[in-house]
């Protein structure tokens, strides 16, 4: 690179963000809307689903019937441009140890992929070692954020019910969908076993809230994003009006390399790569707000040494990257012979199950610590690549319109098959939490860089018997429910040698606890307000700010402590302390 | 063009890919700009960049041969014929999908090749002919020793193991086109209110919906 040059910003903003997910998203309103000039750095390209559009297409717009690709992993339609591999991006393991890590590079981040499953942590959930000795407790507790998981419901918007349970607080919320037809026998299978189902708590506008976004229509595709905007991703919901308050500009296919910082070791900026031109530019702002998804903020610090953060940026704990965790998660998949040549009709309804299970017991009478969330699905779903596959191992086993056949076959008895089948499927799936530890992590590999030249993440990440046990009783109360049902389970049926079917640790994509927060500086990266102790204008507001992660998605929790440390931010900036 | 332009550019225009390619593949960039140009291998979904050059890749190249394609044709039809409630495997354009499909996801070009090698191998052992030139009853002898995996002879499990795919394949591609989603009947993708499920469907399974649901849940006023 013979005329190798730093282009720097002319300006200097008030705030520098690395993201646009959750986090970013809400830093950028909130900031923005109290006046601050912000400058929003999105490592992908802009995205607009009412422009980007996959929404009420048919599944032969897609030439592969909306089959995954290494481009979408989750499937042709979906909205989320990013995967498990991306390009030029390389990630590396330790020996036998095993991370999936899901990256989105979008303008909204994953929020644009996540099932809008939108739940509070309850005050237990903020204080686990208290109750069973392992872990660490939250410098926080729930009543701290209380107030922001309010601003939050009302908002972005909620559908949910107020159920007045313990440690699944209620909240503001929208009127939820009625339950669907197989929801219905669901909710009468799990009751019979003991676990509990209520209307479930997604990020969905069953009502209009105002009038930048309409109201659900009932397609079920949450996942290709809205039109409308009637479901949340940070994009629409958040940076959209963001970037109207005029303060906020975007920086998108930015790649950020490093935090910048002065002599006295305060943050002074960012510094990253464009991918339009390859070449390396400098932002300036007076604080540095890391959201770049908990694995890349950890990799960003580490990234960013100098004289007075040899260890990497607000590191001297030596916490960052460590403590990685993800939900744990086990499936389970069958038939209901009863609804066998159901009659037709549309139950798209919103893009998720209507019902779910919160955690419904006590640990103390259980093997394993912490709990877990039940998830459903099933039903007349629109075709797309794989539908009709397989029909081998159903045809032979069930008596098809009164008639017994040979398993496999073609033609007119092939059709009618297909036809019989359609629409009786139903599964479920357990979300738990996982022990934060320490020796679980991610760190800088001394020996691969990606194609921008930035060390790349070794991730070092073993399940421990904890998560092993909680997804044999997750396989248990599956079956059972199932029993219950009726249902003839096809799949997920998993032993020991297996792991009871526990996912990969990365495959729920809910990575967290890499820069935790913490009361004591040589145990933590950050303070309860999401501030670094070693640099005080540096904050990470995602997920990389948990302590732990209870057995709820983390979304909510993410916007509603970036929320409150922008609130933070802005009252220090008053006083004169930023 | 900034950025941001080409971007909307692309977003408005579905066969815009020629714009935005320069930064992502220069030596190609002058078929593809004419490619995107004429929009022939236009497509109505959102495609960012690097998917508009992938697909314009995979519809440059052809991978079955004119006798591949005439027998997965005629394998298709026998698998999904038309009935009295839709049209066939063919009119539902079902071979260009395996087409593609087998170009998208490489894993099943060598089971393909070699299962239609295997087909024309035993149907010329049996008749003397590949299967294509053999007269009706005599590919459905050939497709009967085959499409029953648990009855099927030990010598033709290959056979079965290509009619399984064949199968899956036909089935897939048939069922998520216009065509077969109307014979299965699937009535969504299209703006709706959702009132729960219709009386009629929950009086044949006796269920009934809750008073806290019926008071809680978001209702619509039929029309």
């Amino acid at each position: 690179m013979g005329d190798f040059q730093i282009k720097v910003q002319p300006k200097t903003y008030d705030v520098v963000i690395v993201g646009s997910g959750a986090g970013g998203g809400m830093a950028a309103y909130s900031l923005a809307n109290a006046g601050l000039s912000v400058c929003l750095l999105e490592a992908g390209p802009n995205y607009d689903p009412a422009k980007n559009v996959t929404q009420l297409k048919w599944p032969w717009e897609s030439p592969r019937r909306g089959a995954s690709t290494k481009f979408r992993s989750f499937g042709d339609f979906d909205a989320c441009y990013g995967g498990w591999q991306l390009e030029g991006e390389p990630y590396t393991h330790a020996p036998d140890t095993q991370w999936d890590w899901f990256r989105a590079r979008m303008l909204g981040g994953r929020t644009n992929h996540w099932g809008r499953i939108s739940l509070r942590f309850g005050p237990k959930d903020f204080k686990r070692k208290s109750i069973d000795g392992l872990g660490d407790d939250w410098p926080i507790g729930y009543d701290d954020v209380k107030p922001y998981y309010d601003r939050v419901d009302k908002l972005i918007g909620v559908f949910g019910t107020n159920e007045g349970l313990p440690n699944d607080p209620d909240g503001i919320f929208l009127p939820p969908p009625r339950p669907r037809l197989h929801e219905l026998m669901i909710k009468k299978g799990a009751t019979t076993a003991g676990v509990n189902v209520i209307p479930s708590r997604l990020s969905m506008l069953t009502k209009k809230i105002n009038n930048d976004r309409g109201a659900c229509f009932f397609c079920g595709q949450c996942s290709r994003g809205c039109t409308v905007y009637a479901d949340f991703s940070s994009s629409s919901v958040l940076v959209k009006p963001a970037l109207r308050t005029g303060k906020v500009d975007l920086f998108t296919d930015a790649m950020a390399r490093e935090v910048l910082t002065n002599k006295e070791g305060l943050a002074t900026g960012v510094s990253y790569v464009s991918k339009n031109d390859m070449q390396e530019y400098q932002v300036k702002g007076r604080t540095v707000i890391v959201a770049a998804s908990a694995c890349e903020s950890a990799r960003l610090l580490l990234n960013s040494k100098s004289s007075r953060h040899p260890n990497g940026l607000a590191n001297s704990s030596n916490v960052v990257g460590k403590y990685l965790h993800d939900s744990t998660g086990a499936a389970m998949g069958g038939v209901l012979p009863q609804l066998f040549g159901r009659k037709r009709y549309n139950e798209d309804g919103v893009g998720g199950m209507h019902i779910y299970s919160p955690w419904w017991l006590d640990n103390k009478k259980l093997d394993f610590p912490r709990g877990y969330h039940i998830e459903y699905w099933g039903g007349q779903g629109m075709p797309a690549y794989g539908f009709g596959m397989g029909i081998e191992n159903s045809n032979g086993k069930y008596v098809v319109n009164g008639k017994q056949k040979e398993a496999g076959g073609y033609g007119k008895s092939l059709k009618e098959d297909q036809r019989f089948f359609y629409g009786a499927g139903v599964g479920m799936a357990g979300r738990g939490e996982a022990l934060a530890i320490e020796s679980n992590l991610c760190e800088i590999d001394p020996n691969t860089v990606d194609k921008f030249g930035i060390p790349v993440l070794r991730f070092n990440v073993k399940w421990t018997d904890h998560e092993v046990k909680q997804a044999k009783h997750m396989k248990e109360t599956f079956k059972e429910i199932m029993h219950n049902m009726g249902a003839i389970i096809t799949w997920g049926d998993d032993g020991p040698e297996t792991n009871y079917g526990l996912e990969a640790p990365g495959k729920i994509i809910h990575e967290a606890g890499t820069v935790r927060m913490g009361s004591d500086p040589k145990r933590s990266a950050l303070n309860s307000f999401n501030q670094a102790h070693d640099c005080k204008n540096l904050f990470v507001v995602d997920g990389g700010a948990f302590v732990s992660q209870a057995d709820k998605n983390i979304t909510w929790t993410i916007l509603a402590l970036s929320m409150r440390a922008s609130d933070y931010i802005v009252s220090e900036m008053k006083k004169q302390n930023l | 063009m900034d950025r941001r332009k080409s971007l909307k550019v692309f977003a408005l225009t579905a066969f815009s890919s020629g714009v935005l390619l320069d930064a992502c593949k220069p030596s190609d960039k002058k078929t593809i700009i004419e490619d995107g140009a004429s929009g022939k291998h236009a497509l109505t979904i959102d495609r960012y960049p690097a998917e508009a050059v992938e697909h314009e890749r995979l519809m440059s190249e052809k991978f079955f041969t004119e006798h591949e394609m005439q027998t997965i044709s005629v394998l298709s039809d026998i698998i999904i014929p038309a009935d009295e409630v839709s049209g066939s495997a063919i009119d539902a354009k079902v071979p260009d999908f395996i087409e593609f499909i087998v170009k998208d996801r490489p894993e099943n070009q060598l089971p393909m090749r070699g299962g239609l090698l295997w087909l024309d191998m035993q149907s010329n052992k049996q008749f003397g002919q590949p299967f294509v030139k053999l007269n009706h009853d005599q590919q459905i002898n050939i497709v009967d020793q085959i499409a029953y995996p648990k009855k099927a002879k030990p010598e033709v499990l290959q056979g079965v193991s290509f009619f399984s795919l064949m199968r899956n394949l036909t089935s897939t591609g048939f069922y998520t086109s216009e065509i077969g989603i109307k014979d299965i009947g699937y009535m969504g993708n299209k703006p709706n209110q959702w009132n729960g499920v219709p009386d009629e469907v929950l009086k044949q399974y006796g269920l009934a919906y809750s008073e806290k649901e019926l008071k809680e849940c978001v209702s619509f006023d039929k029309a």
